[in-house]
């Protein structure tokens, strides 16, 4: 009778961890806005900084004492969109306790005009964005995580002791449990 | 001692159960978690083309490889490589190896990447190769594609057709004219020449597949 009982133990953990691997898979996807692309417009007046990695890559190492959340996303990319308010959330909340929120946009160029600006401009997005403008992504993606396969949305959470990434979305109370490992 | 042989029975049964729930779940792990790694066999299988008609690998008679790409209509960087898969389809299909382009995209999750959508979009596009279409999404975590555009060398072998190479098209999304380097060309043309691919495998940011 044991053995039939550790036998059905068995099965429902099987069961369980089948059902955990399902949950476990987020992705990046499209929003389903179809892209306006427009030739010829011109770069000029973005509102946010433009980075290539060499450039943008001291923002991951920043030794201030302060917590770093750095979050990549695009506005065509649905996932990040709806994620986007929790970071907006942190941000508010957590300006006070030396923690930063930085918004990495994956945004093409010929996107930058025509939806980013506009995006943060109607969301009246709070935290910092920039923009990271480096079509050389296999050398730099293993720079920001080894374990990172190049899906969005992605988040690189760091302080001088400690940092983690996550190529995965996030509930509100996710992101709070993940930054509370951080400052605290 | 009937009472007994019963139980006996019945624990025999759920072993059996155990051992096949466990021997389908690792399967299953293995492929919905890590997909195919260079050097494994892809498995073929049976898709409808954008012209009504079902493909497979094995119809290819003459091929010495394939280069399988999961790509959709709606992701920009999808959209940005377009034309670079067509001209790949163009330069290799004489070699022996040519593109089949696979949307693994659901349609009730992405209406932009329906079999209707497929059809205009490679009417419009003027697509030369099979565009297939996931349906029921069984062909893509085989692979262990995550992203649009993502592409999977073969080899044909003897044996089965062989992961030769893993990742992106080259090192520049943005503008074809300002690439260094040709990833799948590279890896295609060391395949035929019987060299070592360097790099066999490449990250970049793409769509996750939905």
């Amino acid at each position: 009778m044991n053995k039939l009982l550790t036998l059905g133990l068995m099965i429902s953990i099987i069961m369980g961890c089948a059902e955990e691997k399902k949950q476990k898979k987020v992705e990046a996807e499209t929003a389903d806005n179809e892209l306006v692309v427009q030739k010829d417009n011109t770069n000029t007046d973005v509102a946010f900084p433009i980075y290539d990695f060499d450039g943008f890559e001291p923002m991951l190492h920043k030794d201030d004492g302060k917590t770093y959340v750095v979050n990549f996303w695009a506005t065509w990319c649905k996932p990040c969109i709806e994620e986007m308010p929790h970071f907006e959330r942190i941000h508010s909340e957590q300006k006070n306790n030396n923690v930063e929120v930085i918004l990495v946009s994956l945004d093409m160029p010929n996107m930058w005009k025509t939806r980013l600006e506009p995006f943060v401009e109607n969301k009246n997005i709070q935290a910092e964005v920039v923009i990271l403008d480096d079509p050389k992504q296999n050398d730099w993606i293993p720079k920001v995580s080894e374990e990172w396969g190049g899906g969005i949305p992605a988040t690189l959470i760091y302080n001088k002791d400690k940092r983690t990434f996550y190529e995965r979305g996030f509930t509100y109370e996710e992101l709070n449990n993940e930054l509370y490992k951080f400052i605290n | 001692m009937k009472k007994r042989r019963i139980l006996g029975g019945s624990a025999l049964l759920l072993i059996f159960v155990a051992a096949f729930a466990m021997g389908f779940k690792v399967e299953t792990e293995h492929n919905l978690d890590k997909g195919y790694q260079v050097g494994d066999k892809a498995a073929d299988f049976s898709l409808k083309n954008v012209d009504g008609a079902m493909v497979s690998l094995s119809d290819f008679d003459g091929a010495r490889g394939f280069l399988v790409i999961f790509t959709c209509n709606t992701c920009p960087y999808a959209q940005a490589y377009e034309d670079r898969i067509i001209a790949l389809d163009a330069k290799y299909k004489p070699q022996g190896v040519p593109v089949i382009a696979i949307n693994p995209n659901d349609p009730s999750v992405k209406p932009g990447d329906g079999f209707a959508k497929m059809k205009e979009r490679a009417a419009e596009k003027g697509f030369i190769f099979p565009y297939l279409f996931d349906e029921g999404q069984k062909v893509y975590p085989k692979y262990g594609a995550t992203r649009t555009p993502h592409v999977f060398l073969l080899e044909k072998t003897a044996t089965g057709n062989m992961v030769k190479y893993i990742g992106a098209i080259d090192d520049n999304y943005q503008d074809a004219s300002q690439v260094d380097e040709t990833f799948v060309e590279n890896a295609v043309d060391a395949m035929l020449a019987g060299n070592e691919i360097n790099p066999k495998t490449t990250k970049a940011i793409g769509c996750g597949i939905k």
